[in-house]
């Protein structure tokens, strides 16, 4: 029998209008025509769930300092016993990558220093933690001290008579690198708790499935996971300002939030507007510094920067308060849940096992937090900073006459940026127009060309021959690739007609009207009581969940965000689905199954409801609804 | 003068007295009194059948029947056992009995529109039989309609206290004859779609936190004597989630003839026993119904259960049974053998590179 394999990465060309695409990006991200061999050798997946679309050239900072740093730490830092970092390429503007396994003779070599090093992260967690604080926060700090503004005619007077010898050109060029290397620095921190965030959860991980053979993933999640967290606070935030709003008597302020200016004056000039506006200044830092996005995308919006996504969100959570709804987290639910699941189990072992059992899960649950609040750190509050840093230096070259449109920047890569600078100090040193009008115009059309053509082809799962097994860690838990979900890429899946199999992510059954959605921009087609369907969710989306009875991802394992956030709000959800978002339509029924993994595409839904508490309210409106579209059609 | 009375329903509210009811009668009354969806129905208890035996006369004959009787003789302890039961099958019912059984029969079939069928199983005090706890052993009569029927078989378990097998098994452990008795359930029959049984736990390795359950079409006799290849469905007990899916060959359905009024044996087409025979919802249904008569009775179960098509959705599971699991019991999830114990960096190291060792 032939082993069964994803296409070789050079063997797959895009449409003619991409032709030339590898020269957007550095040499070392793509896939070199003189290294066929070694790279057709490797098995690569596609990381859709941080990069669901073509990454512009500017953009590849990303998954560079992400994907490196990750490998950092495994590899020279903790000296992971079985795990190096994980190779990344791009390829027809999606971003592949390969784990890179330690070879089998220096394993053991790595025991001792990884027990040291990984053992005083343990044994000194919340100090150091408390640190780390002190650390991205100094970071953030000195990031929103940059600056990118045109260069003067003349070099002020005062650092002239001064004597400070230097021109502004000088802070320029230095702020750039500042913001490249304060970015680089703040993804170092991302991972100095995070890998050993996961190998602790893997720890009690494998000892549950050892001693409770085939275990749910989903059971060792909920033990672990923990409810009161910042990554959800910015969300909670929005309930709290929410409430307040209707105490005060300001409901009916939040008509037209597209226009925030408008909405805050309207809401100045109300007797109780200043004891509104006061708590919803408070609230934004540091809680908007929140995207809708994921923080890997220029393009990403985040809420300090477009008020009318939080005052949007804000009006929604009035209505529902209004109409009687609980909006507030199950947080006493899930506490209740948590604890119930933990004691059945624990109940079952020996006691040997208990205390293992405990100590394990004990760790778990302190390292845990890390794992989902470092995002609201890195991804959401750095990255805000220092996408907005960036689009000022692209705005400010726009308006040199670099480029035509405020954000072309980005189909710069860095080093081009870099020369850019150089060009526009020089032309602003030798007192002649620099070269960059004159070049880069024409260049960004061709790039904007390529990227348009590359967007729209769907990328390859993977590429090349699988390994027989998938065993490396941080693949299996942060990615969700499993043997199975490979299986399903490549078509093996035994999955009938209309049924999707996925990670069973988090537990419950609901069914309603698909939403598909490729984009948080299309968040505000979000009806009531519609399963959202995504490539991939982000964090950010917690308001929306609120509406939504179920959610089917195509990427993303146990620990992914959408599962967490499913998880946080007790609803069902399957990721990991490999392709639902593109076959399935909105507007079709289903039923989303989380404690066994399906969706099903439902021909004659008024049979066979079976719902989960949580949604069950939701039914009655939701079916009414559907009746009636059906008997309109 | 006063006697332990000759009836219990289920649902009397009385005390399950084990030596009046017999394990099985014992055991539903239980489970009726748990809240437990058992079909209704009701017990003839031990003083019922010792009352039979006194007012018969034939206590003397079985004593001198079995002295002395040797159980490698196999020609002789079947002569025995055949005259006895013919001795118990042949004697009237003490007409104060027989008019109480009417009665309760009656009581029972008054709950209903239309007559319904039931069963009659025997219900043996623990040690009087051989594997007195193990499924299929004890007499058990379906789909009776009628009291004649239902008194028939009545005496029918009675008999069974004296087959060959029972002989011989109490001869070789020194079981005393005196004071055997025997309990009878009457119980409404279930009109099984599907029907099985559920043990919560792995039998396979003693996980404690599994429940696996089999199922196939029909009532659940074939599946208990192993007369079709049943699915096979593993449950996680705290999450109530699938783990392990299994579809069997449920060639066969036990199911009822409406004409013959009796029950047939049916071959079951290609497209309905290539699928699993419950649904997602119905497996969470009895996982959950089987994780409450282990909480209820503090130890493992062996339950069997049907889903009865005259039933609406959400009503039709029934609990026919539900004993302490025998077989593993004594093996808790604690004897299944671990790699990772202890806690803290030198067993996160150990998982790491046991990972690293599944390549």
């Amino acid at each position: 029998m032939t082993e069964k394999s994803f296409p070789s990465p050079y063997d797959q060309k895009p449409s003619d209008a991409a032709a030339g695409w590898k020269d957007l990006y550095a040499y070392n991200l793509v896939f070199q025509e003189n290294r066929r061999e070694v790279e057709e050798a490797k098995f690569w997946f596609c990381d859709s769930q941080h990069w669901p679309t073509v990454t512009k050239p500017f953009e590849t900072i990303g998954f560079e300092f992400a994907v490196s740093c990750l490998g950092q730490y495994n590899s020279r830092h903790l000296l992971i016993p079985p795990a190096n970092g994980i190779e990344f390429r791009i390829h027809n503007g999606y971003v592949f990558m390969s784990p890179v396994g330690v070879p089998e003779s220096e394993i053991a070599a790595r025991v001792p220093q990884f027990m040291q090093r990984a053992g005083h992260y343990f044994q000194n967690w919340e100090t150091l933690l408390e640190q780390w604080q002190g650390k991205i926060r100094g970071t953030i700090d000195e990031l929103n001290e940059l600056s990118f503004e045109a260069l003067p005619d003349a070099v002020p007077v005062e650092d002239v008579l001064s004597g400070k010898g230097t021109g502004p050109n000088n802070e320029l060029l230095g702020n750039f690198d500042k913001l490249i290397s304060l970015t680089y620095r703040a993804w170092q921190y991302h991972f100095e708790f995070l890998n050993l965030g996961y190998v602790a959860y893997l720890d009690f991980f494998t000892f549950c499935k050892e001693v409770f053979p085939g275990i749910p993933d989903q059971a060792v999640a909920k033990m672990v996971q923990g409810v009161d967290m910042e990554l959800f606070r910015p969300d909670d935030e929005l309930k709290k300002l929410a409430k307040l709003a209707v105490e005060l008597g300001l409901a009916d302020h939040f008509g037209d939030t597209e226009n925030p200016d408008a909405t805050l004056a309207a809401i100045a000039a109300h007797a109780n507007g200043s004891a509104w506006l006061a708590a919803w200044a408070e609230a934004q830092d540091p809680w908007f510094n929140f995207t809708v996005g994921n923080g890997f995308y220029a393009h990403d919006k985040y809420w300090m920067d477009h008020l009318e996504l939080p005052l949007g969100y804000i009006k929604d959570y009035i209505v529902r308060v209004q109409t009687g709804h609980n909006i507030d987290r199950p947080v006493e639910e899930l506490v209740a849940e948590r604890d119930r699941i933990t004691e059945e189990y624990s109940e079952l072992l020996s006691p040997e096992q208990l205390e293992a059992f405990q100590g394990k899960l004990g760790l778990a649950r302190q390292v845990y937090p890390y794992v989902e609040n470092h995002n609201f750190y890195i991804e959401h509050w750095t990255m805000g900073v220092f996408w907005r840093k960036a689009r000022q230096l692209s705005k400010m070259l726009h308006e040199q006459g670099f480029w035509p449109e405020a954000n072309d920047m980005f189909y710069l890569r860095r080093d081009e940026v870099r020369e850019t600078l150089f060009d526009y100090v020089t032309g602003w040193g030798v007192g002649a127009p620099a070269i960059g009008p004159d070049y880069w115009p024409a260049e960004v059309a061709r790039r904007r060309i390529i990227v348009d053509a590359l967007s729209t082809e769907r990328p390859q799962p993977a590429l090349n021959t699988p390994p027989a097994v998938i065993t490396e860690p941080f693949t299996l838990m942060l990615w969700g690739i499993t043997s199975d979900q490979i299986k399903n890429w490549l078509g093996e899946s035994d999955a009938p007609e209309g049924e999707f199999r996925g990670m069973a992510a988090s537990s419950g059954v609901a069914e309603g009207p698909a939403r598909v959605i490729s984009s948080s921009d299309q968040l505000s087609e979000v009806q009531d009581g519609e399963i959202l369907v995504a490539p991939v969710t982000a964090p950010s989306w917690g308001p929306i969940f609120g509406k939504i009875r179920a959610t089917v991802t195509d990427i993303g394992g146990m620990m992914s965000h959408a599962a967490i956030v499913c998880r946080e709000y007790g609803m069902p959800a399957v990721t990991g689905t490999g392709t639902a978002s593109a076959q399935i339509q909105t507007g079709q029924w289903l039923r989303v199954d989380g404690n066994n993994g399906t969706v099903t595409i439902v021909e004659d839904h008024e049979h066979d409801l079976t719902l989960a508490p949580a949604a069950a309210n939701q039914l009655d409106t939701a079916l009414a609804s559907a009746h009636l579209e059906d008997s309109h059609a | 003068m006063t006697h332990a009375p000759f009836i219990q329903f289920f649902d009397d509210d009385v005390a399950p007295a084990h030596d009046l009811l017999g394990g099985k009668c014992a055991s539903l009354v239980a489970l009726t009194k748990a809240g437990m969806p058992v079909p209704p129905g009701f017990a003839i208890t031990t003083a019922a059948y010792d009352a039979f035996i006194h007012d018969a006369g034939i206590e003397a004959d079985i004593h001198a029947l079995l002295k002395d009787l040797d159980p490698n003789d196999i020609v002789e302890v079947d002569r025995v056992s055949a005259q006895l039961r013919s001795e118990i099958t042949s004697r009237p019912v003490p007409p104060e009995l027989h008019a109480i059984t009417l009665a309760a029969y009656e009581s029972l079939q008054s709950r209903f529109d239309s007559p319904v069928p039931v069963a009659v199983r025997s219900s043996a005090t623990a040690e009087d039989l051989p594997d007195a706890s193990f499924a299929g052993q004890q007499d058990t009569y379906l789909w009776l309609l009628g009291v004649k029927d239902v008194t028939e078989h009545i005496r029918a378990c009675w008999a069974s206290l004296y087959t060959s097998r029972a002989i011989i098994y109490r001869l070789k452990n020194n079981i005393p004859n005196e004071g055997l008795s025997m309990a009878v359930a009457v119980q409404k029959m279930v009109n099984a779609r599907v029907a099985g049984v559920a043990i919560t736990m792995d039998p396979t390795n003693g996980d404690r936190s599994k429940i696996v359950m089999e199922a196939a079409y029909g009532l659940g006799e074939l599946v208990v004597s192993g007369q079709v290849t049943p699915d096979n469905i593993t449950v996680d007990k705290v999450m109530l989630m699938v783990v392990k899916r299994q579809i069997g060959d449920k060639h066969a359905e036990l199911v009822p003839d409406l004409e013959s009024k009796s029950l047939v044996e049916l071959e079951v087409p290609p497209e309905r026993r290539d699928r699993l025979c419950i649904s997602d919802a119905e497996i969470t249904a009895i996982a959950a119904i089987a994780k409450k008569a282990e909480k209820h009775f503090k130890c493992p179960q062996d339950i069997e259960w049907a889903l009865d098509r005259d039933l609406p959705d959400g009503e039709n599971l029934l609990l026919l049974q539900s004993r302490p699991e025998t077989v593993f019991s004594s093996t808790a999830s604690g004897s299944i053998p671990v790699t990772s114990a202890g806690f803290g960096i030198e067993s996160i190291t150990k998982s790491l590179m046991s990972q690293a060792g599944k390549a």
